[in-house]
């Protein structure tokens, strides 16, 4: 830890991390971003240190000259008065809608800052999330396949194989074909499909640790293997698994946005970083680089950060470097 | 060697068997009802009912599984269930596609990042060293997506050097015209992550006695990295590269996406979003056995390359 704390570049990328990550509570909250949803600008309104750009939305004037009567030729004239009294009860609120908003706007209006920023907070937890199903089922299944040996070795390394032998994107593909669209749906995915590489580092480390002295002087006072394996062992391993899990967010991250991006991702009615890219796709052609701009910046940054925090956090916990 | 490459092989079975079980599985337990798919929203009970019968979904578990087994030894999965094109006639005429992209991008991938990681790894330490990395480390951070997006608009759109999209049935035309571009970019996006993990590699080989003796020798530095340290690093390389290998021919279905180019990568997207499961399945099972004699080619290739490895 305190290795950590010298290490300016990490101490600069942990504190990157740290505000993501509370924008991110906020956003669970409720606090921020709550109505990204909500279709307040003009169509791609522009971003305000641009200026309005065409208002498309300004009514159309009707032509000058008197308006002529129809009524002798027009098969709803009896019913004039009636459509009359129906439209006087109908009551429409009109919203006026903003012409600049501060990262500008999308397609249907919506706030591309809000926008950004819920995405982060999807994207961001879908990572998390994810990386921590991958990394429990990877640490899991080394610790088993390490520490037992044997056919129960055997059997999960045959499974390993399995897994591996198909190539990554598609396994997440058919897994994908099978599984519905939504937050929940993509942290299955991404964490029944990312436990092998967890699953290689803790065996070999479970496998040289397994016959050191402390574990057999533990197995001598009586603790069985449940308690050799996750009380002893494993606080002697924590460091491999916090440095795969972050490298790991990474990974997820990149790869949830480019499902999100190809509508395997999280649903439609949610925002995340992919969503945003594939809607700036088209938007780039008409000149409209905000939303494309916003998510980018975003996205970058916090895996820049995140990254450089995975390496100050290698080099931090590294024995061989003690 | 034939004794180990008969062992290899004889290893092969469990692990395919494992594939074909999981696919099996996943698609049988999670999927969709293929009778419902195939007859698509407007069918009356009846004809799903007859469809069902075709298929063989009213038999027991067991039986469907064996005509699974069955699909996989013969190459025979029948029609996709969105374009009835056999499922065999896709593969054939969507590979050539995904091949002329990724071999240049993989060749030139290759031949641009073992130098590019190699400099690097001579000036070690240096300023040069570390904003590369940095560089690399921002890079990665991107999305490709947004490579591609932006690549596209401004050396097709903006720049018009390049056409944005379009494929010919000329291969020599392809090349020439339609495949500049995604290669660029993707190339481009590839080289930092191997950029990285080809200095890694050749960091550690320096760290060796044997540098160290080459060095007391009175060899120069270049000679030390150039000649013996590149020698050296092929096998993880090698290792890296095999581990590619099967990637390619699913192909960057990105790149597929983004450029129409009609390969097996679009294919298979294209099968996942209609749900046509004989495509994504038939994709599946025939890459996983395509990845293990791969790896099979490459242990035997480093026997080869480094004459004290000793095949077990």
């Amino acid at each position: 830890m305190q290795r950590l704390r010298h290490d300016r570049l990490g101490m600069g990328a942990v504190a990157v991390v740290g505000v993501f990550l509370i924008m991110i509570i906020l956003v669970s909250l409720h606090l921020l971003a709550a109505d990204w949803a909500d279709e307040r600008g003009a169509h791609y309104a522009n971003p305000t240190f641009l200026g309005p750009g065409p208002d498309d939305l300004a009514m159309i004037e009707p032509p000058p000259g008197k308006m002529l009567d129809l009524s002798a030729v027009d098969p709803l004239a009896p019913h004039y008065a009636q459509i009359e009294q129906r439209t006087r009860q109908l009551e429409t609120t009109q919203r006026p809608r903003v012409r600049t908003l501060p990262f500008g706007g999308d397609r249907y209006g919506r706030d591309v800052l809000a926008k950004v920023i819920k995405g982060s907070q999807v994207s961001i937890v879908v990572g998390l999330a994810s990386s921590l199903v991958a990394t429990l089922i990877g640490t899991l299944l080394g610790a088993c396949a390490g520490f037992f040996g044997g056919r129960v070795g055997d059997g999960l390394e045959w499974l390993y194989n399995v897994f591996t032998s198909v190539p990554y994107i598609l396994l997440i593909f058919a897994f994908a074909a099978v599984s519905g669209r939504g937050i929940v749906s993509v942290i299955v995915i991404l964490g029944l499909t990312g436990w092998t590489g967890v699953y290689r580092l803790i065996r070999a480390e479970y496998i040289r640790h397994a016959n050191r002295e402390y574990v057999r002087a533990a197995q001598a006072i009586g603790a069985g293997p449940l308690a050799r394996m996750f009380g002893h062992i494993l606080p002697n391993v924590s460091h491999v698994i916090l440095v795969q899990l972050s490298l790991n967010v990474v990974n997820f991250i990149k790869t949830e946005v480019i499902l999100s991006f190809l509508g395997l991702g999280v649903s439609v009615d949610s925002v995340s970083w992919g969503t945003m890219l594939n809607e700036a796709q088209s938007e780039l052609i008409l000149g409209k680089w905000w939303q494309l701009t916003a998510a980018t910046l975003f996205m970058a940054v916090f895996v820049t950060a995140f990254s450089i925090f995975t390496d100050s956090l290698r080099d931090a916990l590294d024995p061989k470097l003690r | 060697m034939t004794s180990y490459l008969i062992r290899r092989i004889w290893q092969m079975i469990p692990t395919l068997i494992g594939v074909i079980l999981l696919i099996y599985a996943l698609f049988t337990l999670f999927g969709g009802d293929p009778a419902e798919i195939i007859a698509g929203q407007h069918a009356s009970a009846q004809t799903v009912e007859v469809i069902r019968k075709q298929l063989g979904l009213d038999q027991p578990w067991w039986v469907q599984l064996w005509i699974f087994f069955k699909e996989v030894l013969t190459f025979n999965w029948g029609n996709s269930w969105a374009t009835r094109e056999p499922v065999s006639h896709i593969f054939l005429t969507r590979l050539p596609a995904t091949l002329t992209v990724m071999i240049p991008l993989f060749l030139l991938t290759l031949v641009l990042s073992v130098p590019i990681a190699l400099g690097v790894a001579y000036v070690r330490g240096s300023l040069t060293d570390r904003l590369t990395m940095m560089a690399t480390t921002i890079a990665l951070s991107i999305s490709f997506l947004v490579y591609i997006i932006a690549g596209q608009w401004l050396f097709g759109f903006e720049l018009s050097w390049f056409p944005i999209q379009g494929w010919t049935a000329s291969v020599w035309k392809n090349l020439a015209f339609y495949v500049p571009l995604p290669v660029l970019l993707a190339v481009f996006v590839s080289l930092a992550p191997q950029v990285r993990l080809y200095r890694s590699f050749f960091l550690d080989e320096i760290g060796h006695d044997y540098v160290r003796t080459a060095r007391a020798k009175g060899l120069s530095e270049r000679q030390v990295i150039f000649k013996h340290v590149l020698r050296n690093s092929l096998i993880p390389i090698l290792t890296d590269i095999s581990l590619q290998l099967p990637g390619l021919f699913v192909g960057s279905f990105l790149i597929e996406v983004f450029f129409s180019i009609p390969g097996l990568g679009r294919e298979v997207l294209l099968a996942v979003n209609r749900s046509d499961y004989p495509v994504i399945q038939a994709t599946t099972i025939y890459l996983a056995v395509f990845t293990m004699v791969i790896n099979l080619l490459t242990d035997v290739l480093y026997k080869l390359i480094d004459p004290r490895v000793v095949l077990r």
